[in-house]
């Protein structure tokens, strides 16, 4: 995504938008918007009258038609107005959707035939399965898992992250994205996905809104307010046969002039441009959310499950110091721990290698190039290397440890636990390292947490939404740990299964839950949760179970995705209810210009001294059109959301949006009503 | 089906329940316990029924007091109101004439008048007059009938019927209980 | 105004809000399931009626059982209802020798007592006979407010339910509250009455000759049985024409406060029953502040409108004092205007004085309270309609702080959505349309009395009364006719019926959701805050779909009265 999209408002934008406004005019567009759609109807009644005053019957002066033509003029502008905000927030989208189209029409690959060579082929002809082969400084042409090969990858088109990223087989750094490309080194890839189907081409479909779908609250929002139109379009159709008792009548074009001044067309000109915008700031902050329900849906989180490590700490714990137990000295202990994690290519291997060589520890792992690596697993929580003499070295937790000690008939040192338990309670991991049988002693793995945690939690906390940390630590550990960073809760000595209950107890007391997760086995659980946000250097199980996937693979987005969920709904309901507010100036303005042949005596109402019965019309009418571009940049931008409680949210936005949204217009029609006496159309 | 046999046997129990058994049952209860009250609060004068003391009646004579103007002509089977709007020009005409069919006193000020004496009641059977409405009668029955002023405002004052509890209601008197107290003295 | 009338509005609502709390926790005990002492009284009662009428008590209905056997049983009552009146005449227990109704009389007045409206197209005492009043009228008198009231209890058990859809028993709950709170507290209102003057009598009309010598006849009959379930039951519907302004249905000031008291009684302790249901005393307690405060300011404005008086008449004829046009001398200005503000409130529409000769804004509140609909309400019904507007207010404030609306712990979505708003737009729907038909129409606007302006307030007035199921009137207008007997009739049907199946359907989709548990972020809705927004919403949109018919009635009329 090249960062010159990012911008808010082009001039190319803005061209597009304004064609973009008045091809929306087509009426099987706007019939999806009914508020906007009765306006053009409205719209198409008094162009008709402006050139036939007469067409439903009635008396009319010379110079009515004037009149009907400004009705016409300000209704055309009002719905073109709607269309624009909704353009120009597709807009942003269409530009970066055009930039990555690009790149994917010109993606070639070399795909593997039968007997072993490659063929040039277009990226769009491979499929499922597909065997291709990408060499340095060639575009990555579709989605997939790297099946051999190490090489660094700029994945900048995605991402907008310049640094480039280690792709590999096996683990889960394998998956690549299509529309990368690959710096150094040469992979072998297997295509996981089918044309159409691929990251660049759902990303296509979500900037530029194709796919969009009205979202659970969005269309509860569209029901009240097609709801209200058919009130305002009952209370304005019935109004004549009251003026017609009391033998009066109104003209068609001020009843529809009426109509469209109650019925809710600011929000409904923005709604669509409030969720796209929305949608949009998902985007912006690199994160692909697969439907606009999950962003909603984030902002309902009750419950936030995160990861300790790499998340809540920097992730990579960190050999600090080596302690011994019983008889050992430390230098056996140190050889011992190089050697379970001479093949560890984890950060934690690695670190002990590293400190083990700064203690005077080296070990080549040509040396050993017959010994069996044997790879941490959740379930035996240890990891190490089987010797071909039978020799067998491990580290791990450390009551995996002890099981393993005890099971080949080993001896716990009693000043083992005590040890555990101070290196767990300063915050810190202990390995514990055994050779054979003989268990040698800890390894202190130092944990940091990330700065400013503590007050993402506070901020958390104050939305509402509980954190639980999820570690693989003893339960000691976990609690300094837990305490150190401010969340509300933790599980220790977490499997993936225990993630799995976690979200499934949360979700039966009715609460909704998001995760974030990388790995294959955290698969199930991104499934399960509400909002599963998966990183993008995660497996491609994981991204393709998540609902969201955040390409900067920073589990703590979450806490953005919350806050935008929110305010989308706060941008909702405010310009809703400002919108609704506004109707009460609009009462005071048309009621008594509309009877005052009729019934004189409601010239009483006319509290804002508005010139005349026309003036007062457009005024309200013209009031009704300009206020939607007004508040563009707020459904753009969205109401700023504040952590606070619910209630103090409640009534600051009341206040501001409900308060002031009957206050504005009233000042707001005054003014115009002065410039169009001024300008003279009030007494055409 | 079973629905619908269900519906009809409820509705049956429970109309004899609800529509015959109750009423019926307060009938039985109303009747030994309060027996006048029940019956409609009838008052004999003379021996004979002469109306209900919770029921208005025409009074064509100057020697009683009259109730509040009527727009169902006292009719004791089919009350009502006027219904006349406030902004009616009929309202006024209507007070207009209730006015001047008053026959108050030469000289009464206009303004002493309640608006209760010349504006229709609700039911067009109100029993009761208010206390101004009585007194500015009193000269006329004095008149008429050659009982004194005095003794037909003390009359007024003994029947008068003050606020419940002192906050419900208006201070008012009864019309049936003056006249029949009236026709009593004259009796004499 | 004066002192002791303020006092005594504030003195009867401080005794209703008293009453409110007993009772409404007496109802929750016996609709909650919970045993109470008094069952060993009840139950051999019940269990026979059971019997009697087939119903198996231990079964348990999810809300489309219960709704049809709600529709159902209303259904047949109502045919019941007809039958007797159309052939009255040749019933016994017609003393006053009353003639059978014509058919579109008979409709609308079975409707209009089935829905609980009992909009009178008719004069009692000229058109009921004894029976009729009897096993017609004070019969349905009886189950339409149950009906109401089971309507309300079945949504509330909904609202708590976690994930089960099964929301009672229809029969059950429906002998129940007739046995339980409707007959008892009848029973006891009516000999009380009867001791205070209701006559109470099997004999025809009385003929008397007057203390002048002219004959009266005098209309009367089982008139307190009639009266008690009347206002017990927010029914509304006299046995007299006058209705409670009749000195035969209503004879003293402490009457008038008896019955004020009775109609509100059940529809206030619902809100105690509410709170106790959804184990939230301070939600009740908001909406019990919020809606006081509604009834008495709307109260004191009928109040200070009739005591200051119609200055056209002090104009034209230099007559000042309070208008008492269409007023009984025993209640005075004070205690109409309370009837008048309660009687729409609380959606009973029996009526002490004439409304049509209200002054315009003393009109007009009582048509704003049944257009709101929700100041407490009808029996049952009030509450549903306020659930309602909890509903839309919970949504928009949802919106505003950023969740997915939920009310109580269950999410509001478009399902909800979709039923709240429908059964909001049929109200003005229900009540513009026909309106507007009615003032078109030769039909529509020849019964109408009054001219100009008000003539449109008494054609409004009509179809909102009708549209709520409240059953006041601007008496001017004379419904007995072809026309406005359906009319009258449809929208009565519609008001009531749409909205209880609209409610009920989101009963059900409530009923089958989770309780979302209560954490810092959730909108709480037992505060002065959302009270305050629930009233907004109330008042605005009440105010936003009915301020154009208004101005054009009542406003217009307040500025002509006054400007000229």
């Amino acid at each position: 995504m090249a960062i010159s999209a990012k911008k808010s408002m082009t001039g190319d934008i803005v061209r597009g938008a304004i064609l973009a406004s008045l091809t929306k005019m087509d009426p099987r567009i706007m019939i999806k918007n009914p508020v906007m759609f009765v306006v053009e109807i409205g719209f198409v009644i008094t162009l008709v009258l402006t050139f036939f005053p007469d067409v439903f019957g009635g008396k009319y002066g010379p110079n009515e038609w004037i009149f009907n033509l400004i009705v016409t003029v300000v209704l055309f502008i009002t719905v073109v107005f709607g269309n624009f905000a909704e353009a120009i927030a597709e807009g942003r989208g269409k530009a970066q959707a055009e930039a990555l189209r690009k790149t994917k029409t010109d993606l070639t690959a070399q795909r593997s035939k039968t007997d072993g060579t490659y063929e040039i082929v277009a990226a769009s002809m491979l499929k499922k399965g597909d065997i291709v082969r990408v060499e340095a400084l060639q575009m990555i042409p579709v989605d997939g898992e790297v099946l051999q090969g190490l090489g660094s990858v700029d994945e900048s088109a995605i991402t907008g992250e310049s640094a480039p990223v280690i792709r590999g087989a096996g683990g889960d750094f394998s998956s690549v994205t299509g529309g990368t490309k690959l710096l150094s080194d040469e992979l072998i890839i297997k295509a996981t996905v089918d044309p159409g189907e691929s990251f660049l081409d759902k990303m296509i479909g979500l900037v530029e809104g194709a796919s969009r779908q009205k979202t659970p609250n969005e269309l509860a929002l569209s029901v009240l307010l097609a709801g209200l139109t058919m009130i305002f379009l009952i209370v304005v159709i019935t109004l004549e046969p009251l003026a017609h008792y009391v033998n009066g009548s109104i003209d068609v074009a001020t009843l529809i002039a009426l109509l469209v001044c109650l019925i809710p067309t600011t929000i409904g000109a923005l709604l669509s441009a409030i969720g796209i915008a929305g949608m949009d700031r998902v985007i912006r902050f690199n994160v692909i959310a697969k439907s606009g329900k999950a962003v909603e849906a984030a902002g309902d989180v009750n419950t936030l499950i995160l990861d300790k490590t790499g998340t809540i700490t920097i992730g990579n714990r960190l050999a600090s110091e080596f302690v011994p137990v019983g008889k050992h000295q430390r230098e056996e202990l140190v050889e011992v721990a190089v050697m379970s994690s001479l093949f560890d290519e984890t950060p934690e291997g690695r670190s002990i290698i590293t400190l083990g060589k700064e203690l005077g520890v080296t070990k080549e792992r040509e040396s050993y190039h017959d010994a069996e690596n044997i790879e941490f697993s959740a379930d035996t929580r240890m990891s190490g290397m089987d010797l071909a003499d039978g020799t067998v070295y491990r580290k791990g937790a450390v009551d995996a440890i002890k099981k393993f000690v005890n099971s080949r008939g080993g001896q716990i040192y009693p000043d083992l636990d005590e040890k555990t338990d101070r290196i767990a309670r300063e915050g810190g991991t202990p390995l514990a390292v055994v050779k054979s049988s003989e268990l040698f002693g800890l390894i202190y793995l130092k944990d940091i947490v990330k700065p400013g945690m503590r007050e993402r939690f506070d901020e958390l906390r104050k939305m509402g939404i509980k954190t639980v940390m999820c570690t693989g630590d003893n339960p000691l550990t976990a609690a300094t740990i837990a305490l150190e960073a401010g969340v509300d809760n933790f599980i220790a000595e977490a499997k993936p299964e225990d993630k799995m209950r976690l979200i499934k107890e949360e979700q039966a007391l009715g609460k909704l839950v998001a995760m974030s997760g990388d790995g294959t086995n955290d698969a199930p659980a991104l499934a399960q949760a509400d909002v599963g946000l998966a990183m993008n250097t995660g497996t491609a199980a994981a991204k393709e179970a998540g609902n969201m996937v955040d390409l900067d693979s920073d589990p703590t987005k979450l806490i953005e995705v919350v806050s935008i969920g929110k305010q989308l709904l706060i941008t909702r309901g405010a310009i809703t209810t400002f919108s609704i507010a506004n109707d009460v100036a609009k009462y005071f303005a048309i009621i008594p210009a509309m009877f005052a042949s009729v019934v004189p005596e409601l010239r009483a109402l006319n509290i804002m001294f508005l010139t005349n019965s026309k003036s007062a019309i457009l005024s309200a009418l013209i009031f009704n059109a300009l206020i939607i571009p007004f508040l563009i940049p707020l459904a753009m931008r969205g109401v700023k959301y504040r952590p606070m409680s619910a209630t103090s949210l409640l009534m600051r936005n009341i206040f501001i949006y409900g308060f002031g949204g009957v206050i504005t217009p009233f000042v707001g029609i005054k003014v115009i009503d002065i410039i169009i006496t001024w300008l003279g159309v009030a007494h055409l | 089906m079973t629905n619908l046999w269900r519906s009809i046997r409820v509705t049956l129990v429970m109309a004899v329940l609800l529509g015959l058994v109750y009423p019926l049952f307060i009938l039985l209860i109303g009747n030994l316990a309060f027996p006048f009250q029940a019956a409609g609060s009838m008052i004999k004068f003379q021996g004979h029924v002469v109306g209900s003391e919770l029921i208005a009646q025409q009074v064509n004579t100057s020697g009683l007091f009259h109730p509040r103007p009527s727009a169902v002509q006292y009719a004791g089977n089919g009350s009502g109101g006027s219904n006349l709007g406030p902004t009616n020009p009929a309202l006024i005409q209507e007070i207009r004439n209730n006015e001047r069919a008053l026959n108050v006193l030469p000289g009464t000020k206009l303004s002493s008048i309640p608006t209760d004496m010349v504006e229709s009641s609700a039911s067009g059977l109100d029993p009761d007059i208010s206390i101004a409405d009585a007194m500015l009668q009193v000269p006329r029955i004095a008149q008429t009938t050659g009982l004194s002023q005095s003794v037909l405002g003390s009359l007024v004052r003994r029947y008068e019927t003050g606020r419940f509890l002192g906050i419900w209601g208006e201070p008012m008197v009864n019309v049936m209980t003056l006249n029949v107290a009236i026709k009593e003295l004259m009796k004499k | 105004m004066t002192l002791a009338g303020t006092i005594g509005i504030l003195a009867t609502i401080v005794i209703i809000l008293l009453l409110s709390i007993p009772m409404g926790k007496y109802l929750y005990h016996v609709f909650s399931g919970d045993s109470t002492r008094m069952d060993h009284v009840f139950h051999p009662v019940e269990n026979g009626l059971y019997r009697l009428m087939g119903i198996n008590a231990s079964s348990q209905m999810d809300w489309k059982a219960y709704i049809k056997s709600m529709l159902l049983v209303n259904l047949v009552m109502l045919l019941f209802a007809y039958l007797i009146f159309r052939l009255q005449g040749s019933l016994p227990l017609n003393p006053d020798g009353i003639k059978s109704m014509p058919w579109d009389l008979a409709f609308n007045t079975a409707v209009s007592f089935i829905t609980n409206t009992n909009w009178q197209n008719y004069a009692g005492e000229q058109s009921l006979s004894y029976l009729s009043q009897m096993l017609g009228i004070t019969f349905l008198q009886f189950t339409s407010a149950a009906t109401g009231f089971v309507a309300a209890i079945a949504f509330l058990r909904a609202l708590v339910n976690n994930k089960s859809r099964w929301i009672g028993n229809f029969w059950v709950d429906f002998i129940k509250i007739h046995t339980r709170v409707l007959l008892p507290l009848a029973t006891i209102l009516a000999i009380v009455f009867v001791g205070l003057g209701l006559p109470e009598t099997l004999a025809g009309a009385a003929k008397v000759h007057t203390l002048s010598g002219l004959l009266q006849t005098i209309s009367r009959g089982p008139v307190a049985s009639l009266e008690a379930i009347k206002q017990l039951g927010t029914n509304g519907g006299g046995f007299f024409n006058a209705n409670s302004a009749h000195p035969f249905e209503d004879p003293s000031a402490l009457t008038s406060v008896l019955e004020i008291i009775a109609m509100a009684l059940i529809p206030t302790a619902l809100i105690t029953t509410f709170g106790m249901f959804i184990k939230n005393r301070r939600q009740a307690l908001i909406l019990y502040v919020f809606l006081t405060g509604v009834l008495l300011v709307g109260t004191f404005v009928i109040y200070s409108s009739e005591a200051s008086g119609n200055p056209m008449v002090s104009h034209a004829l230099g007559i000042y004092g309070p208008n008492m046009e269409g007023k009984e001398m025993r209640f005075g200005p004070a205690l109409s205007s309370l009837f008048t503000g309660a009687t729409t409130a609380f959606t009973t529409g029996a009526v002490n004085t004439m409304h049509d000769s209200l002054t315009p804004l003393g009109g007009l509140i009582p048509m704003l309270f049944m257009m709101f609909n929700v100041i407490f309400g009808g029996k049952g019904v009030g509450l549903l309609n306020i659930l309602m507007y909890l509903i839309i207010a919970v949504f928009l404030s949802g919106l505003m702080v950023g969740r997915t609306p939920e009310i109580f712990g269950k999410k509001i979505e478009a399902r909800e959505i979709k039923l709240a708003t429908l059964a909001l737009l049929v109200h003005p729907f229900i009540i513009l349309v026909p309106t507007a038909i009615a003032l078109i129409t030769k039909a529509g606007t020849s019964p109408i009395l009054n001219p100009g302006l008000h003539g449109i307030s008494e054609v409004l007035y009509a179809f909102t009364s009708a549209a709520a199921n409240n059953g006041s009137a601007f008496a001017g207008l004379n419904g007995n006719t072809i026309f406005y007997n359906l009319m009258l009739g449809v929208v009565m049907l519609i008001g009531r019926y749409v909205s209880i199946i609209a409610m009920f359907a989101m009963a059900g989709s409530l009923a089958q959701k989770s309780i979302i548990p209560e954490s810092v972020g959730t909108l709480r809705t037992d505060t002065w805050s959302f009270g305050g927004v629930f009233l907004a919403v109330v008042v605005i949109v009440g105010a936003l779909t009915f301020f154009p018919a208004l101005s054009v009635g009542p406003i217009a009329e307040y500025f002509h009265m006054w400007i000229g």
